[in-house]
């Protein structure tokens, strides 16, 4: 077999491509320096394509494991909501950055993840409905039953297009707050909440004991930050999976253009319908987990400010990146911390009423903002930022 | 009966107010091709401006609501020059973002405007009422009439006001020199540009003139013998079901789809209560959205909405 033979078919490598017959794995000194040299399709599709890229996730991951052992009470759960938040967020750049499809509903799912988990593991004796079950069985629930729900509306959205889906999802939100509101078995009825589902994972009661491992001390807080951040870790490498697969493409075409999509053989309604699906389903896990983290939960709290909340995720931190929509949560949730510690040293600043303007005012202007200043000026947001930054940086000084 | 008789009249009122909202959705849209989800907020800072002309300036209540419609006129205008202005030739989702952005960033404004406190606009038909065919009463500031048909004057003002409004905002469009020149715009800005029309000046005209019927309805809307606050801007939504149950680019549905929408709120309202208790308090503000969805599952653009024609 000659050394630049190709299999026969339309396989898309080509000579140049198969460098050295070395199916893409190149000697370290060739490639000392340039860091972007792919000889294969695999290894240019990798999830962390150079190393620079692994150094870096690797210290990330390690800071946020670091994290609960060097932070106090508010930070950690500041924290903790990061994680949850950047999951839904993720779940709807799925649907919204690409697929293409926008919504305003996310919230209603959010809720339905929650009351899910609530039923499935709420304390039987409180005073809504509730089953006792393990988290183990009630998280995975919290994210099929939305799924579900989301594949029975999902038609619905493939008959619309674009703006009148907007107004549609905007729709099951009311009709979603409605429900919640009105059956009080459930949630308690409107203005009283219930309780969340018990932290028992696996029959361990999370809220029980504190462990300490060395010099590490694993209160419950702890624990629970460390169960949403590896569900965060899983659930992102799942989504960027996704996003580069054939499904992924599927949305990306259907997204720019359906028309073309659908004549290249892209079925739009299964595809739609699929992005529907795991949207909701990743709206589900994170609002249990929120329902969780918060502990008691009313049918108002799931309306249109949480739904743009996350569309918030999604815009700042850009749209159609799977880190974007890390870095986004993590500017949503940390910036109203920030500001609370800033209103010692800015007077027209306040936590509460009173005041020229309080931090939950000038938080959710800000947002308004930033959507508007990012969608106008840099549409991929905080990672497209970066990425100007950094190429900036990589050509200097030659960059012009 | 006259249960009927009076939802009907009172959803006719409320319709007329979403009429307006959705006409105001309506000319922005068939200008720049944006749906607009900052008028609902926009509606809200009319009802303020009206409150702050009528009541902290002292004006009457007609002169303070024409200079509420110029103020939000030229808001709206700024809006439109700053934030959609560099939109034009992208896609309407990115515009659209753009004014979710604007609603919760205005909305929040108007809340710290109103400060928590409901506000009143001064209107001269308070709580009085027509009383057919039976005796007025009032006490502890309500009106009520027994056994007979209440008819309140602030809904005859809201139908009558509307009415000339609409019509005169229909001639306008449909005969004058600057309506043909938007109709113009809308179908298609570069051969709009090649007749000579300004079409930069049309995009701010129709925003202004959006502007100026929102806080028409934000003003209007205020004067219900009661107050209102800054969430009354989340029941200004209920235009968006109206519009697209109208059809998203038709003047004619926006009207006919706040009507109704107005029309079944309120007998939903009546009725609901006694007929299917278990839908639960406040029914009638999701009777829109229901409405919308089954309309659009029969006909996704709308009752009068444009079928849009694709082309590869």
């Amino acid at each position: 077999m000659s050394e630049f033979e190709i299999k026969p078919g339309l396989t898309g490598a080509s000579k140049q491509l198969n460098f050295e017959n070395s199916k893409g794995v190149v000697r370290s000194a060739i490639k000392r320096g340039r860091p972007t040299l792919y000889t294969s399709y695999e290894t240019s599709m990798q999830m962390v394509n150079t190393n620079t890229k692994k150094v870096w996730l690797g210290l990330l991951i390690l800071f946020a494991l670091s994290l609960p052992f060097t932070s106090s009470g508010g930070w950690l759960h500041a924290f903790t909501l990061l994680t949850i938040y950047a999951i839904a967020g993720i779940g709807l750049n799925l649907l919204m950055g690409y697929a293409g499809q926008i919504s305003l509903g996310h919230a209603f799912f959010m809720g339905l993840g929650a009351y899910t988990a609530a039923v499935v593991a709420g304390d039987p004796a409180r005073n809504a409905l509730g089953f006792g079950l393990d988290l183990a069985i009630a998280l995975p629930l919290a994210a099929i039953i939305p799924g579900i729900v989301g594949l029975i509306v999902a038609p619905l959205a493939t008959r619309v297009r674009g703006l009148y889906l907007a107004v549609l999802t905007l729709g099951l939100l009311f009709i979603g707050e409605q429900v919640f509101k009105t059956w009080s078995g459930l949630s308690g009825g409107a203005g009283n909440g219930r309780y969340s589902a018990q932290r028992i994972l696996f029959g361990i009661d999370l809220n029980a004991n504190t462990y300490a491992v060395g010099p590490f001390i694993f209160t419950p807080e702890v624990v629970y930050y460390l169960i949403c951040l590896t569900l965060l870790i899983a659930l992102a490498i799942l989504a960027k999976n996704i996003a580069r697969s054939k499904v992924g493409r599927a949305f990306a075409a259907v997204r720019d253009r359906d028309i073309a999509a659908e004549v290249m053989g892209v079925n739009l309604y299964k595809t739609k319908t699929l992005a529907f699906a795991l949207s909701s389903a990743y709206a589900g896990i994170a609002g249990a987990l929120l329902s969780i983290l918060i502990g008691t939960i009313t049918p108002e709290q799931w309306n249109l400010f949480m739904s743009i909340d996350i569309l918030a995720i999604v815009v700042i931190g850009g749209v159609a990146t799977i880190s974007g929509s890390i870095i986004g949560a993590a500017f949503v949730v940390l910036l109203p911390v920030i500001l609370r510690e800033l209103t010692q040293f800015i007077p027209w600043l306040s936590v509460s009423s009173g005041g020229l303007i309080n931090v939950f005012q000038l938080q959710t202007i800000l947002f308004g903002t930033l959507i508007v200043v990012f969608v106008t000026i840099e549409s991929r947001g905080l990672f497209g930022l970066w990425i100007r930054i950094r190429n900036y940086f990589k050509a200097w000084p030659f960059s012009y | 009966m006259n249960d009927l008789i009076h939802s009907l009249i009172f959803g006719i009122a409320q319709g007329s107010i979403y009429a307006l909202i959705a006409l105001s959705f309506v000319v922005i849209f068939r200008a720049t091709g944006v749906l607009n989800f900052a008028q609902p907020a926009l509606m809200i800072l009319g009802a303020f401006a009206t409150s702050v002309f009528a009541i902290d300036l002292g004006l009457n209540y007609f002169i303070a609501l024409v200079l509420a419609m110029i103020v939000i006129a030229l808001l709206s205008m700024g809006i439109e020059r700053v934030a959609i202005r560099p939109m034009v030739g992208q896609s309407t989702f990115s515009a659209a973002l753009i004014t979710v952005g604007l609603f919760i960033a205005l909305y929040v404004i108007s809340t710290r405007l109103f400060d928590s406190k409901p506000r009143t606009v001064n209107d001269p038909w308070g709580v009085s009422a027509l009383c057919l065919g039976g005796n007025l009463k009032e006490e502890w500031g309500f009106v009520s009439c027994e056994g007979g048909l209440i008819i309140y004057w602030h809904s005859i003002g809201k139908i009558v006001l509307a009415t000339i409004v609409i019509a005169a905002l229909f001639i306008w469009l449909a005969r004058s020199k600057y309506g043909l020149a938007m109709r113009a715009t809308s179908m298609d800005q570069e051969t709009a540009l090649a007749q000579g029309i300004n079409v930069g000046g049309m995009f701010s005209t129709s925003w202004a003139i959006s502007g100026a019927i929102v806080a028409l309805a934000g003003g209007l809307f205020a004067a219900n013998g009661s107050v209102i606050q800054s969430t009354d801007a989340l029941f200004a939504l209920v235009a968006l079901p109206a519009l697209v149950l109208g059809g998203l680019d038709s003047l004619k549905g926006a009207v006919i789809g706040g009507l109704a929408i107005g029309i079944l709120m309120n007998l939903t309202k009546t009725y609901q209560t006694a007929i299917a208790p278990w839908l639960g308090l406040n029914f009638e503000n999701v009777v829109p959205y229901i409405v919308m969805i089954i309309v659009l599952l029969i006909r996704p653009y709308g009752l009068f909405g444009t079928k849009e024609v694709q082309r590869v």
